[in-house]
């Protein structure tokens, strides 16, 4: 179980990110959040995982408060929860495989990391991974040979790397064609059914909400606007969330 | 006129007036201590002393062949004796080479006629006059040459310069002729050796630069600082941890060298030392260090794991110790039994030096940097689970400590520089001033707030880098040759420290551009800092890193040309003794060198520069 609890975020400009924003997320749910751009998506993902840091407010896990977690226990928390990213932020240069075997950086021992060593059971997991995602013959190109889908098909086994317990998606398929939309978001869909892994995906169609979430939160200028199952999201709350002016297409 | 033109004024008119009177006084000003003359340059003896220099340097010092010369002297008297019974013709008779003058005398000024015989075919060389009657004179006048025929004759025409004497005087002929095959001259194999010395001057500069840049570029990064943030325990244990570190270290390494020289240089115990200490070692380092570690080891496990790891390094370092007492005893051997290729041995033996006197100073900065290091995230634990109040204890008794011992440290060089000899400055004064100023700190930050000592050492690295730049690094070398004298060492050094803080400002702005995504994404797999440095950055900054330092290897070819010209070593010490002693075909044998060398590099480092980026 994942507790946001009036989960504050002030940028250094003095921009309020996120206002008080509280939810719960039941082990191995499939949560969307929506929303404008700019309405917080981002900032409340990383705040998860502490890539950002709260101004206030809490974020208990299993009843651990995340926000309180030393630089060391961080470690071995972040390491538990996944991250794909609308950049798919792969490591360009790199080969595939390395950019896979990163997700094990939070479990090896920093110093035979460093010399570029992993252990054997971590390069055959990461090759099953690259299967599992249907990619495994690239294993050895650069990852900027790679085409956008495939690119997050790689940030996905990373994150599988990991062994997550949560999966944090920032707007995975934003960056990608409408038709290789759905086979990244199965592929997120396969990891919550059969994995049992939470996952917290912020999504910019509806259509793709209703398809593969459980449940929903919407975010409007860094307040909270909605809870609740996709299908109640009628004519009037979409105006709420999207704003006035928006018209549904979905 | 538009109304948009700007309104013709007086004031507009009298502001260009006054801007080109400004010009004009710069560039006269500029003209006047640049001393541009153009009178001198027509001047005639500008001109021929310009033409001699041209023509000397169009021909190098490189080849010679060995010389075979005949020498005549001829006996003279300017003006004609009064006896005329004293002049004797030559022995006209003999096999040998001779010379006739006519007339056998002359008045002071006179053109006469000098005629040879029996000399070898086709050879030229100067007729002289040599004044005085000693024939060992140095100084001979006149600018005759000969140059005999097929039959080894040649007949010329002399002025006799004004030098009247009672005594006998001489004319004499040299006459060269090359023998045997061309050969390279003592300039040539001079030049080859300072050549060499050049290069390696050049290369030894930026692989050093290099090496230290590329950490200093890390530090030197605003976006890696900028996240780096540490409470104040955790700066002040850090910072002690650093200089007591570096003794602890630096005492441990010493015994372990002097431990390892009282074993002696034998040979067979080199080898097997250097064999078994570091399989010892990484296997040591192997147990204390798991590749995986799921579960939290018991505090009893992992002081012993402490023990294995300080073991396994002194092994290290003792591996180090006796690889230098080998290179250093093989290298000996070598010297004597290669011959020729003797310098290969010297070379090993400089090298054992070298790791000799650097281990030590390598276990110093290891430790230090371990011992703060760890004591920096003691501080960064306690500050996180104890309750502020001891906190704030404990940094009103960290603080002062760590800033005292800083200035301390400080007055101490300004010491060992200046040499004060009064420790109330250098000693007392940065000890109580250090201790209030951390108290205050102490006193004035909350206890448990993070600090932005990564933009603190950003900023101070940046500063020094940027002060360090703007010294020429002929400059540097002036500095060094005084520090450690004369020589390619002292240019080595300058140049190695103009490289370390140029290269770590242009690495570090490849630093700041590189993609903050992949940053990102590294740091949310539970990465720790140095990880996410080796996995994320690193990649991003390898082919520009290494295109600034092939554009730097270049520079530093063309810097090692011209150090030598203040001390520092390298071709330019010759070039600039040649030029000074005005002899400029060897001046010329080494500028060739010099442009041979700089386009060869080039033209190396771009044939590499296309393969590896
Ligand atoms: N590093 C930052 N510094 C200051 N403001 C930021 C920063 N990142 C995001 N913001 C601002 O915070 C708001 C929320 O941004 P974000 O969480 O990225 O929204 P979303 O992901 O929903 O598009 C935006 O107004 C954005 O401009
Ligand atoms: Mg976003």
């Amino acid at each position: 179980m994942l507790q946001i609890r009036n989960l504050t975020k002030i940028y250094d400009g003095g921009l309020k990110a996120l206002d008080n924003v509280s939810f719960d997320v039941p082990d191995g749910q499939f949560l969307a959040v929506i929303g404008l751009s700019g309405s917080g998506k981002s900032t409340l993902l990383r705040c998860i995982n502490r890539l950002i840091e709260p101004t206030d407010g809490q974020i208990l896990w299993n009843g651990e408060d995340i926000t309180a977690a030393s630089q060391e226990e961080m470690r071995r928390i972040r390491r538990k929860i996944g991250m794909v990213f609308q950049h798919f932020n792969l490591v360009h240069r790199s080969k595939v495989i390395t950019n896979v075997l990163a997700g094990r950086l939070g479990y090896i021992n920093p110093a035979w990391s460093l010399l570029n060593r992993f252990p054997k059971e971590d390069i055959d997991k990461a090759i099953k991974q690259l299967q599992r995602v249907g990619i495994a013959e690239k294993a050895y190109q650069r990852a900027d040979e790679l085409s956008g889908g495939q690119q997050q098909r790689v940030g996905i086994a990373r994150a599988l790397m990991q062994d997550p317990q949560i999966m944090l998606a920032d707007e995975p398929v934003a960056s990608l064609d409408p038709v290789l939309a759905h086979s990244i978001m199965s592929h997120l869909e396969d990891i919550n059914k059969n994995d049992g892994v939470t996952v917290l995906c912020s999504l910019h169609f509806l259509d793709l909400v209703h398809r593969y979430a459980d449940r929903v939160v919407a975010l409007n200028e860094g307040k909270l606007v909605f809870e609740g199952l996709p299908k109640d999201i009628d004519d009037a709350k979409f105006k709420e969330i999207y704003g006035r002016d928006a018209e549904r297409v979905g | 006129m538009n109304k948009n033109n700007k309104k013709a004024s007086p004031w507009n008119s009298i502001k260009v007036g006054l801007l080109t009177l400004v010009t004009l006084v710069v560039f006269a000003y500029g003209f006047q201590v640049t001393k541009v003359n153009l009178e001198e340059l027509r001047s005639e003896r500008r001109q021929e002393s310009f033409v001699r220099v041209m023509r000397a340097l169009a021909r190098p010092e490189i080849f010679e062949y060995d010389q075979v010369e005949e020498i005549v002297n001829y006996p003279f008297y300017t003006p004609c004796p009064t006896d005329a019974s004293i002049l004797s013709p030559m022995d006209s008779d003999s096999s040998e080479p001779y010379i006739v003058v006519t007339p056998a005398c002359a008045e002071p000024g006179e053109v006469v006629q000098v005629e040879g015989f029996n000399f070898a075919p086709n050879t030229t060389g100067p007729v002289r006059f040599v004044p005085g009657s000693d024939l060992a004179n140095v100084v001979t006048l006149g600018r005759a040459l000969a140059k005999t025929d097929i039959n080894g004759n040649f007949a010329i025409s002399m002025e006799i310069p004004k030098r009247p004497s009672e005594d006998v005087q001489y004319i004499r002929v040299i006459l060269r002729r090359n023998i045997g095959t061309p050969h390279f001259t003592k300039t040539a194999y001079e030049t080859w050796d300072k050549i060499i010395e050049t290069v390696f001057l050049a290369l030894l500069a930026t692989v050093l630069g290099t090496i230290l840049a590329i950490p200093l570029s890390f530090i030197a990064a605003r976006n890696l600082m900028k996240t780096v943030k540490s409470p104040l325990t955790s700066i002040a244990l850090s910072t002690l941890g650093w200089p007591i570190g570096m003794v602890i270290g630096f005492l441990a390494i010493r015994w372990v060298g002097n431990f390892s020289f009282s074993i002696g240089s034998n040979v067979g115990v080199n080898l097997a030392s250097i064999v078994i200490a570091p399989l010892l070692a990484q296997f040591g380092l192997r147990w204390a260090m798991p590749q995986v570690e799921i579960n939290n080891p018991s505090q009893s496990m992992r002081i012993a794991r402490l023990g294995v790891i300080l073991l396994s390094v002194l092994l290290g370092f003792y591996a180090f110790f006796q690889l230098a007492s080998l290179a250093m005893s093989a290298g000996n051997v070598l010297r004597v039994s290669l011959g020729s290729f003797g310098f290969l041995g010297f070379f090993l033996f400089q090298m054992g030096d070298i790791i000799a006197i650097l281990t030590p100073t390598m276990g110093a900065l290891a430790a230090g940097g371990t011992l703060s290091s760890f004591l920096g995230r003691l501080g960064q634990t306690s500050s996180e689970k104890l309750p502020a109040p001891a906190i704030k204890t404990l940094n009103l008794i960290l603080t002062p400590a760590a800033v005292a011992i800083v200035f301390v440290l400080v007055g101490q060089l300004l010491q060992w520089l200046y040499q004060f000899d009064t420790p109330l400055y250098t000693l007392w004064m940065p000890l109580v001033f250090g201790a209030g100023l951390g108290l205050l700190l102490a006193i004035m930050t909350k206890p448990k707030e993070s600090l932005p000592i990564g933009l603190v050492v950003y900023s101070i690295t940046r500063t020094l880098l940027n002060a360090l730049r703007s010294v020429e690094a002929l400059v540097m070398a002036i500095v060094f040759v005084i520090a450690v004298g004369i020589g390619p060492f002292a240019g080595t050094l300058a140049l190695g420290l103009h490289t370390i803080v140029s290269l770590a400002k242009l690495y570090s702005e490849q630093v700041e551009s590189i993609l903050s995504g992949p940053l990102e994404a590294i740091q949310a797999t539970g990465a720790n800092r140095l990880q996410t440095i080796v996995y994320a950055v690193v990649p991003q900054i390898v082919p520009p890193y290494i295109s600034y330092t092939m554009y730097r290897w270049d520079i530093n070819v063309r810097m090692s040309t011209i150090i030598g010209f203040v001390g520092g070593g390298g071709i330019g010490f010759l070039l600039q003794q040649n030029i000074n002693l005005l002899n400029y075909p060897a001046a010329s044998a080494q500028m060739i060198a010099i442009a041979i060398v700089v386009s060869l590099m080039d033209y190396v480092s771009s044939v590499m520069r296309e393969k590896v980026v």
